[in-house]
C-alpha cells in the first residue's frame, strides 16, 4: 500500500519542479507547473509558501537570495541531497497510488 | 542545521519577517510583471494578481506557523498579549493569581511537611545502605521499655555487636534527657547517647574538633560530649572547640570533643539534641530494660532481606543467650521466641509519622479540594470574561486565525496565570509549614522539622501548577475557540444567543462547588466537634488546679533505709507549702505519657493490668471517689498485709463473677514476677470508678492501685512523682519551687499544669480541627463568591427578559423567588451530591475521629443548613437587584 495520499501532491510538484529546472524561486515554479501541465495544475499562491518554508526546514531545500532574469530580487530555492532522496521516494509512492487509483477505475 | 540558523534568529525576528514579507511582495511584482506583459493595464493587472494571491496575512501567517523557530516566538509574543491582557484588567489578574497562590501554597505547604516528616533522606553518606534492627512485631511490652525506638537492651545490643556479618558497621542509640549547669540552675536539654561506632557509620565528619569515637566508651563516667551546631551556635557562642572546651552537665565537668556539621539533628525526624555523649558498657546491665535502638550500615550486595534472613537465623542464639531472669518461665519463653528483622532506615525514625501521616494526607486532600473549588471559581471568571471577548475572538478567527491557534493563547493565558499564582503560592508555603509545624509543638515540647524546599517539593508545586491551570483553562478555551465567528459578531457583546449551554456549564460547575465544600464542611464539622469531645471530656479525676511535679534526689544519696521515710516526709512538705490543697507520691502521672503494667492473676482470669503505687492522700488529691471499701491508710507498709484498690474495668475483666463491687472486697489479686518486683498476692480492699489512664483517646483500662509504701524495696529509686492540687497552679508550682531549692539545693524539682499537660495531648486533633475548620471557611467563602459571581451574570443576561416581564406586571416577589429558585435548585443538587461524596470520604477519617461516627446526621444537618444560609446570602444581592430593575432602563438598552 502506498503510503502517501493525495495531499502529498503538492510537495512532489515542487521537488520535481526544483530537480527540473535547478535553482527556482516561488514564482518561477508556479509559472513552470501551470505552463508543462497546460494549465491543468495550478499551485494556489497561498499554498506555495509554506510548503517551500516547510520543506526548508526539513532540510529538503536550501534557499538563496538572487537576481532574477528580469533584475528582480528573489529568493531561489534548490534541492539539495535529503531533497533527492525524498523526491525519488514520492516519485515512487506517487506512481503506486496512481496505478493503485486506475485500477480501481478500470474496475467494472 | 538550518533548524539552528533559525533559532539564532529568533533575535533578528524583524528581519525574517521583513524576508517573508519581501519574498511575498516580489511574488506579487512578478505577477503583475507577468500580467502586464499579456497585455492588462497596470491596476488590472494588480487587480488580478490579488485575486489570485488571496489574504498576504493569511499567507504570511501560514508561512509562520511554518517556522519552528518563530513559532516560538510566537509564543512569546502570545505571552506578551497575556501579560497586557491581564494588566488591562487587573481585578481579574488579582483575584485570579491570589486565589491559586493561597490554593497552591496551602498544598505545597502541606505537602512539604508530609515531605519532611514522611520521605526525606537523613543527612548522611548513602542514606539508603542504612538499617534499622528489630524486633520483628515489636516486644509486645515485654520489660521496661525507654522509647518508642527502643527495641534493644544492653545484652541484646553486645551480642549484635560481636555478629553484624551483613553490616560493614553497627551502633546503638537512644534519646535521653540531661540537665545543663550547676543543679541549682540547671534546665533539661535534649541528649543522644551513641555509641562509639555512630558517627563512624553514619559517615558524618566533625564541623569542628572530633566526633565520639571507640575508645570514648571505657568509661562510664560522664565526661566528653559532642556538641549539636544549633547547640554550639547558641549556647557556645560558636567559640573554636579546643581541648580545654568545658561544660557543667549533670553537676559534672565534661570535656567538649566536637561539634557536628549544621544540617544532622540525630536520627528522629522532628527531634533534634543539643549533645551527644558516648555511651558504656556497665558490668551488670539490666536484662529486660529496653533502651537502645540499633542501626547499621549494609555491606555492599546484601539487601534488607538477606539481612533479615541472617538476623533470623541470629536470633534464637541471641535471646537464649541474653533472655531476662526474675519473670515466670511463660514471659521467659515469649522473650526467647522474639526475632530480629532488619527495615530501611534511610529517612530515620520518628514518632510523627505513626502520629501524623493519616492526617496529613487528609489535610493535603482536604487542600486540594479547596484548590479544586478555587478552580472551578476562576474558571466560570475566565468563562464570563471569554464572553466578553467574544466579538475580539470572532475578528480575529475571521481575519485568519487559526482555532488551534486561539486555544494556544487562552492556554497561555491561563498558563501565565497558574504559572504567577504558584511562584507567589511557593513564597506562601514556606511560612506556611512553618507554622503547621508550630502548631504541632506544645508548650514544653516543640518539633525541630527542617522544612526547606527539595525537589519533591518543587515536582509537586509544579504538578499542582499544571493540573489547576488545565482544570480551569480548558473549558473556557475549547468554548471561546469554538464559538462560530458569524453568530458572535451578530450578537455582539451581550451574547443574548449564547445559548443555554454555556449556562448550564457554569451552574454545573456552581453545583460541583457546592457538593465539594459540603464535604469540607462535613469534615471540619467532624473534626471540630471531635475536638470538642475530647477537651470536655471528663477524664474521671480533677483536671483544673492540679500540677505535678518529679522531684530527683539521687545526689543527695538519702540511704535505702531512710528512703520511704523522706518520701513521706517530702510529701507533707509539698503539702504544707502556703496555697496547696492537697499532695500525693505517685510512681506514674496519669495521662502522663509513661504506662506500668504487671501481670496479674485472679480466681476467675489472668492478663495485664496498670498498677499505680500512691500516697493514701491520691484520691482526694485527685477528687476521685472510692465506690466501696476503705482508703489506704499510714498502716499498709511492706511490713503489713499488701493491700490493693481496682476499678471498676479490672473488676470486669478479672472478678466476672463479683461482678458487685461490694463482693470484690477481700478478694485476692496474684501479680507475676519481674525483675525488682516479687510475686505477690495483694488483698482488695477497696473499689473505684474508671478513670482514664494514659490516652484520652482510650477506653477506660484495668488498673489497680498500691499503697506507695509497699513499694517492693528492690523497686525503689531515687526520684518521684507527686500530685498537688491547688487553687491556682501556676502560683502554687512557683511556691513549691521556691520551697523545695531553699529547702533541698541538691534535688531536681520539675513542675508541670496537669491540664495544659492534657491539652498538649490533643495537638493532633487542634491542628485538624483548627485546619479543617479554616479549610472549611476557605471553601464556603469561594462559595458565595462563586455563587454571586455566576448568578449576577445569568441575570445580567436575562436583564432583558425580567425587564419585560416586570414590564407585563410580574410583582418583585415573583422576580426574587425567580433567582432564589434557581440558586436553590443548584444548591439542592449539590447538598445531595455532597452528602454522598462526605459519607464516601468520611470512612478515611473515622479512625481520627473521637466520640463521633463519620456518618454523624447531626452533623450533616448543620452543614447542609450552613450551605443554604452561604446561598441565600450569595443570592440576595442578584435577587435583590433583579427584583428593582427599572424595566424602561432594561429595555432601552435593547
Amino acid at each position: 500500500m502506498a503510503k502517501n495520499d493525495l495531499q502529498g501532491a503538492l510537495d512532489l510538484l515542487i521537488l520535481k519542479t526544483l530537480s527540473q529546472l535547478g535553482s527556482m524561486h516561488g514564482y518561477g515554479i508556479v509559472v513552470h507547473i501551470r505552463s508543462v501541465s497546460e494549465e491543468l495544475l495550478v499551485v494556489e499562491d497561498g499554498s506555495l509558501y509554506p510548503a517551500l518554508h516547510r520543506m526548508e526546514q526539513n532540510g529538503w531545500v536550501r534557499a538563496s537570495w538572487a537576481v532574477t532574469e528580469y533584475s528582480r530580487k528573489a529568493k531561489f530555492y534548490a534541492l539539495t541531497a535529503a531533497g533527492k532522496r525524498q523526491l525519488a521516494d514520492r516519485e515512487k509512492n506517487w506512481q503506486d497510488v496512481a496505478k493503485g487509483v486506475e485500477a480501481i477505475l478500470r474496475f467494472a | 542545521m538550518a533548524i539552528f540558523g533559525r533559532i539564532l534568529g529568533l533575535f533578528r525576528r524583524s528581519r525574517l519577517d521583513r524576508e517573508i514579507d519581501a519574498e511575498l511582495r516580489e511574488h506579487m511584482q512578478m505577477c503583475i510583471d507577468d500580467n502586464v506583459a499579456n497585455g492588462m493595464s497596470r491596476r488590472e493587472a494588480e487587480r488580478a494578481a490579488r485575486l489570485q494571491f488571496g489574504s498576504p496575512t493569511v499567507a504570511r501567517e501560514r508561512v509562520h506557523a511554518e517556522d519552528a523557530a518563530l513559532g516560538l516566538d510566537s509564543v512569546l509574543r502570545d505571552v506578551r498579549y497575556a501579560v497586557r491582557g491581564l494588566k488591562n484588567s487587573p481585578g481579574f489578574a488579582i483575584v485570579a493569581i491570589l486565589t491559586l497562590a493561597l490554593g497552591i501554597g496551602a498544598n505545597t505547604a502541606i505537602f512539604q511537611l508530609l515531605d519532611a516528616v514522611q520521605l526525606r533522606s537523613l543527612p548522611i553518606q548513602k542514606p539508603d545502605e542504612l538499617s534499622e534492627l528489630r524486633i520483628a512485631g515489636g516486644s509486645g511490652g515485654f520489660g521496661t521499655i525507654d522509647s518508642a525506638y527502643s527495641y534493644f537492651t544492653v545484652p541484646m545490643w553486645q551480642e549484635v555487636r560481636r555478629h553484624h556479618d551483613p553490616f560493614t558497621g553497627v551502633f546503638a542509640w537512644r534519646e535521653n534527657g540531661m540537665l545543663l549547669g550547676e543543679p541549682s540552675e540547671s534546665r533539661r536539654i535534649d541528649g543522644l547517647e551513641v555509641s562509639g561506632e555512630f558517627f563512624n557509620v553514619l559517615g558524618i565528619a566533625p564541623w569542628q574538633g572530633r566526633l565520639i569515637e571507640p575508645q570514648d566508651e571505657s568509661s562510664c563516667e560522664l565526661s566528653k560530649v559532642v556538641a549539636s551546631y544549633g547547640f554550639w551556635k547558641s549556647q557556645m557562642s560558636g567559640i573554636p572547640i579546643t581541648s580545654g572546651t568545658t561544660l557543667v552537665v549533670e553537676g559534672i565537668t565534661v570535656q567538649v570533643l566536637g561539634v557536628t556539621p549544621p544540617s544532622f539533628f540525630g536520627m528522629v525526624v522532628g527531634d533534634h539534641f543539643d549533645l551527644a555523649y558516648p555511651t558504656c558498657t556497665p558490668p551488670h546491665p539490666r536484662r529486660e530494660a529496653f533502651v537502645f535502638s540499633v542501626m547499621g550500615r549494609l555491606k555492599p550486595g546484601w539487601s534488607q532481606a538477606r539481612a533479615s534472613a541472617y538476623l533470623a537465623a541470629l536470633s534464637p542464639g541471641l535471646f537464649e543467650n541474653t533472655a531476662p531472669t526474675d519473670y515466670s518461665s511463660n514471659e521467659i519463653k515469649r522473650y526467647k521466641s522474639f526475632r530480629l528483622e532488619a527495615t530501611a532506615a534511610g529517612s530515620g525514625v520518628s514518632y510523627l509519622r505513626k502520629e501524623y501521616d493519616s492526617s496529613l494526607r487528609l489535610l493535603l486532600a482536604i487542600s486540594g479540594l479547596v484548590l479544586l473549588i478555587a478552580c472551578a471559581n476562576l474558571a466560570n471568571l475566565m468563562l464570563a470574561r471569554a464572553s466578553v471577548r467574544q466579538r475580539e475572538i470572532a475578528i480575529r478567527m475571521a481575519l485568519g486565525a487559526s482555532r488551534g491557534r486561539l486555544l494556544r493563547q487562552m492556554f497561555i493565558e491561563s498558563g501565565l496565570l497558574a504559572l504567577l499564582g504558584a511562584a507567589l503560592g511557593m513564597a506562601l508555603a514556606q511560612p506556611l509549614s512553618r507554622l503547621l509545624v508550630a502548631s504541632l509543638g506544645t508548650s514544653h515540647d516543640t518539633v525541630h522539622l527542617d522544612i526547606s524546599t527539595d525537589w519533591r517539593v518543587l515536582l509537586f508545586a509544579a504538578c499542582v501548577a499544571v493540573v489547576t491551570c488545565v482544570v480551569f483553562g480548558t473549558l473556557p478555551a475549547l468554548r471561546s475557540a469554538g464559538a462560530d465567528p458569524m453568530t458572535s459578531m451578530k450578537s455582539g457583546e451581550r451574547g443574548t444567543t449564547g445559548g443555554r449551554e454555556r449556562f448550564s456549564v457554569q451552574r454545573m460547575m456552581v453545583v460541583v462547588q457546592i457538593a465539594v465544600s459540603m464535604v469540607l464542611l462535613v469534615g471540619a464539622l467532624l473534626f471540630v466537634r471531635s475536638y470538642r469531645n475530647l477537651v470536655t471530656l471528663d477524664p474521671g479525676m480533677r483536671e483544673s488546679g492540679i500540677s505535678y511535679g518529679f522531684f530527683g534526689f539521687s545526689s543527695m544519696n538519702i540511704k535505702p533505709e531512710n528512703d520511704a521515710v523522706f518520701k513521706d516526709r517530702l510529701v507533707e512538705e509539698v503539702r504544707s507549702v502556703p496555697g496547696v490543697q492537697n499532695a500525693a507520691a505517685t510512681t506514674n502521672i496519669p495521662l502522663g505519657g509513661s504506662t506500668w503494667s504487671h501481670m496479674v492473676r485472679t480466681s476467675a482470669g489472668e492478663g495485664s493490668s496498670r498498677f499505680s503505687y500512691v500516697s493514701s492522700t491520691y484520691f482526694a488529691t485527685m477528687g476521685i471517689p472510692l465506690l466501696t471499701g476503705r482508703n489506704f491508710t499510714n498502716h499498709d507498709t511492706n511490713d503489713s498485709a499488701l493491700v490493693v484498690i481496682v476499678n471498676e474495668s479490672f473488676l470486669k475483666r478479672y472478678l466476672g463473677s463479683a461482678q458487685t463491687s461490694g463482693k470484690a472486697i477481700g478478694q485476692m489479686v496474684r501479680v507475676m514476677p519481674e525483675p525488682g518486683y516479687p510475686e505477690r498476692v495483694y488483698q482488695i480492699v477497696g473499689t473505684m470508678p474508671d478513670t482514664k489512664y494514659n490516652d484520652l483517646r482510650l477506653e477506660a483500662e484495668p488498673q489497680a492501685f498500691v499503697p506507695i509504701e509497699q513499694l517492693p524495696v528492690t523497686a525503689q529509686g531515687a526520684g518521684m512523682g507527686i500530685m498537688v492540687a491547688s487553687g491556682d497552679s501556676a502560683a502554687t508550682m512557683d511556691a513549691i519551687r521556691r520551697t523545695m531549692q531553699a529547702k533541698y539545693p541538691q534535688m531536681i524539682v520539675q513542675l508541670f499544669d496537669f491540664e495544659q499537660g492534657i491539652h498538649d495531648g490533643l495537638v493532633r486533633e487542634r491542628m485538624l480541627a483548627m485546619l479543617s475548620g479554616i479549610f472549611g471557611v476557605l471553601a464556603a467563602v469561594l462559595v458565595v463568591v462563586g455563587l454571586y459571581g455566576v448568578l449576577s451574570y445569568l441575570l445580567a443576561q436575562r436583564r432583558n427578559e425580567i425587564g419585560i416581564r416586570i414590564a407585563l406586571g410580574a410583582r418583585r416577589v415573583q422576580v426574587v423567588r425567580l433567582v432564589l429558585r434557581d440558586s436553590m435548585g443548584m444548591l439542592l443538587v449539590g447538598v445531595v451530591l455532597g452528602t454522598g461524596l462526605a459519607l464516601a470520604a468520611g470512612r478515611g477519617a473515622g479512625a481520627l475521629l473521637f466520640g463521633l461516627k463519620a456518618w454523624d446526621p447531626v452533623t450533616l444537618g448543620y452543614a447542609a443548613v450552613l450551605l443554604a444560609v452561604v446561598a441565600l446570602l450569595a443570592s440576595w444581592i442578584p435577587a435583590h437587584r433583579a427584583a428593582n430593575l427599572d424595566p424602561v432602563d432594561a429595555l432601552r438598552t435593547e
